[in-house]
């Protein structure tokens, strides 16, 4: 019996399958940010230290948690084509790539605007901080490594070790609050005891995370789309210049 | 902008943080998109000129 994975390893059944599913994908994202937007402004009350800046935790945090998942998509995608050779590994590694980076730029950009009410500054070279920040230049870097070679194959292959090699800065993401001096506050839903949250704040930010998270699979099944149509296309330009090459050739004979 | 509601002292940095999010959001939404129409532009364009893959041409037999 084949295993889903399996099942999506052929390029034309994965872009029957997306394209019936990334609608109502979409549909299901934009419908759940709505709510989680309505009641993180008129359901959420003020909280009792930060006031109306907790408001910007509903985008921060899940854009946070999206920096960190995208790149653990990243790594196992890459895993999968280094390992497993699917077919769609690579072509999903090189999607989530810019989707990830963007997420992660606006966990950096939010938090930095969180930061300066509650703070007082906008930026501190503190653990966290800075390994978010690494964290987004290994996007760039991934990015950038892709697009200087010109060898789809091999371009695939180097820039999957890059993200595996990189997946090291997800745990020193995690436990940087825990391990060092830090402004940024400790984890306070993904702890041992259970959230910390007042639910009146937490059922806004948890809408919001399921928002954003299934709009990122949107993002991500519709760069994956582009990319195999982008390779559709390399593959059908060569085609066509090599016909062309035997015609002239053809020609002289 | 305030929409009706207050925010307090620090409602620039609010909106600030989800003025940021949308745009960059939207740009990146729109960005796929695009680069999806333009790639099935130009596979429409191969097939036009009689290159299309082998899955896509009529059996022969």
């Amino acid at each position: 019996m084949q295993t889903v994975a399996q099942r999506l390893a052929n390029p034309t059944r994965f872009m029957d399958l997306s394209s019936r599913v990334l609608p109502w994908v979409a549909g299901v994202a934009a419908a759940t940010i709505g709510y989680g937007l309505y009641l993180s402004f008129f359901v959420a009350p003020p909280d009792y230290q930060q006031g109306e800046t907790v408001r910007i935790m509903f985008i921060h945090v899940p854009s946070a948690w999206l920096a960190m998942w995208g790149y653990m998509l990243i790594a196992v995608s890459s895993f999968g084509l280094l390992v497993f050779r699917h077919p769609l590994a690579d072509v999903s590694a090189k999607a989530a790539a810019p989707i990830g980076a963007v997420f992660t730029f606006l966990a950096l950009v939010t938090g930095s605007l969180w930061g300066r009410p509650t703070w007082g500054t906008y930026w501190v070279w503190d653990a966290r901080l800075t390994s978010v920040l690494i964290l987004f230049f290994l996007y760039l870097g991934l990015i950038a490594l892709r697009s200087s070679i010109e060898d789809e194959t091999l371009a695939g292959k180097l820039t999957a070790v890059l993200a595996l090699v990189g997946i090291v800065m997800l745990p020193i993401i995690k436990f940087s609050v825990e391990w060092g001096n830090t402004l940024h506050q400790p984890a306070s839903i993904l702890r041992a005891g259970g959230p910390s949250i007042d639910p009146s704040i937490l059922t806004p930010l948890l809408v919001m995370a399921l928002g954003f998270t299934v709009m990122f699979g949107a993002l991500h099944l519709k760069a994956m789309r582009n990319e195999i149509l982008r390779r559709r296309v390399k593959a059908l330009q060569m085609a066509e210049v090599e016909r062309a090459q035997a015609g002239r050739l053809a020609a002289a004979e | 902008m305030d929409l009706g509601m207050d925010l307090g002292p620090h409602a620039a940095f609010i909106w600030s943080a989800y003025g940021i999010t949308v745009l960059v959001l939207a740009g990146l939404i729109a960005w796929l998109v695009l680069d999806g129409r333009t790639q099935e532009r130009r596979l429409t364009g191969l097939a036009a000129r009689g290159v299309k893959r082998r899955s896509d041409r009529p059996s022969s037999s």
